[in-house]
């Protein structure tokens, strides 16, 4: 049920979708990744890990 | 046998090199600094996790044959375990890649871990790559024949052929699954000896 709910939102049926921009020519599948990996990072960076102390309450 | 003959062989030589390299402390710490604690640092072994889901679903694939998937439901479920865990494999490397990029990761002696891990990234690509041309399928098809002209375009094609299937199947499932293992136990194995590289430090300024 799930998954024909996924299906329904992105269709895998025919040719692919491609963004183009001058000599970039990329699909928008790869460049989904692409985007989640750069916002994945940054969460990485900047998210506050469980059970850090600040460095106001180690010093 | 004499203690100067012990003491030259090579085993005797080569036990007590690595257990100084890497006493069993620095093997399996009980703890680690406490710049770690970021989720920077959790890439690293979301990639091994990830390494160990592709190698265990890949054993399954190996027993069961290239076209088993096909025709079995649980076939089916496996080779997408396979597709999946290799997804994550590759975004956790990357933003691995990333951060001990900017870290400049190499700092402190540690050039042959850097090195280890790009070589490790570029052989996980040949792998990948023998994989989807091995899916017994026309999307294989596709990439293999598309494949082929630009790896004979750079004369890489006189020592092996994209095309030929069996060739293709033994370098993805032993020859460089080998390679990317053994690479990343001595990229593992570094870091234990030298440590995660530590931050920049911060400047302060003088009061």
């Amino acid at each position: 049920m799930a998954g024909s709910l996924l299906a329904a939102l992105v269709s895998l049926d025919g040719a692919g979708h491609y963004f183009h921009w001058h000599w970039i020519d990329i699909s928008y599948a790869n460049l989904t990744v692409i985007a989640l990996m750069v916002v994945t990072f940054v969460a990485a960076l900047f998210v506050p890990f469980p059970g850090r102390r600040s460095k106001k309450e180690t010093k | 046998m004499s203690s100067t003959e012990i003491d030259r062989q090579w085993t005797t030589r080569l036990r007590r090199r690595a257990a100084r390299r890497l006493p069993p402390e620095k093997m399996l710490p009980d703890t680690q600094p406490a710049y770690v604690a970021s989720w920077i640092y959790v890439f690293g072994v979301t990639t091994l996790s990830a390494l160990a889901v592709v190698i265990l679903s890949g054993f399954i694939l190996a027993l069961k044959g290239p076209q088993w998937w096909h025709v079995s439901g649980i076939g089916h479920f496996v080779n997408s375990l396979h597709l999946w865990s290799v997804e994550i494999f590759f975004f956790a490397m990357v933003i691995h890649l990333w951060g001990k990029f900017f870290m400049a990761a190499w700092r402190g002696g540690r050039s042959l871990t850097w090195v280890t891990g790009v070589v490790t990234f570029l052989t996980s690509i040949a792998t990948a790559f023998t994989g989807y041309v091995s899916q017994t399928n026309f999307d294989s098809q596709w990439i293999s024949t598309q494949a082929k002209d630009g790896i004979n375009s750079t004369g890489a094609g006189s020592f092996f052929n994209v095309l030929n299937f069996g060739q293709m199947l033994m370098w993805h499932i032993v020859l460089l699954p080998l390679v990317a293992v053994i690479l990343t136990g001595l990229h593992v194995l570094m870091v234990r000896a030298k440590g995660v590289v530590p931050p920049f430090e911060e400047k302060v300024e003088a009061r």
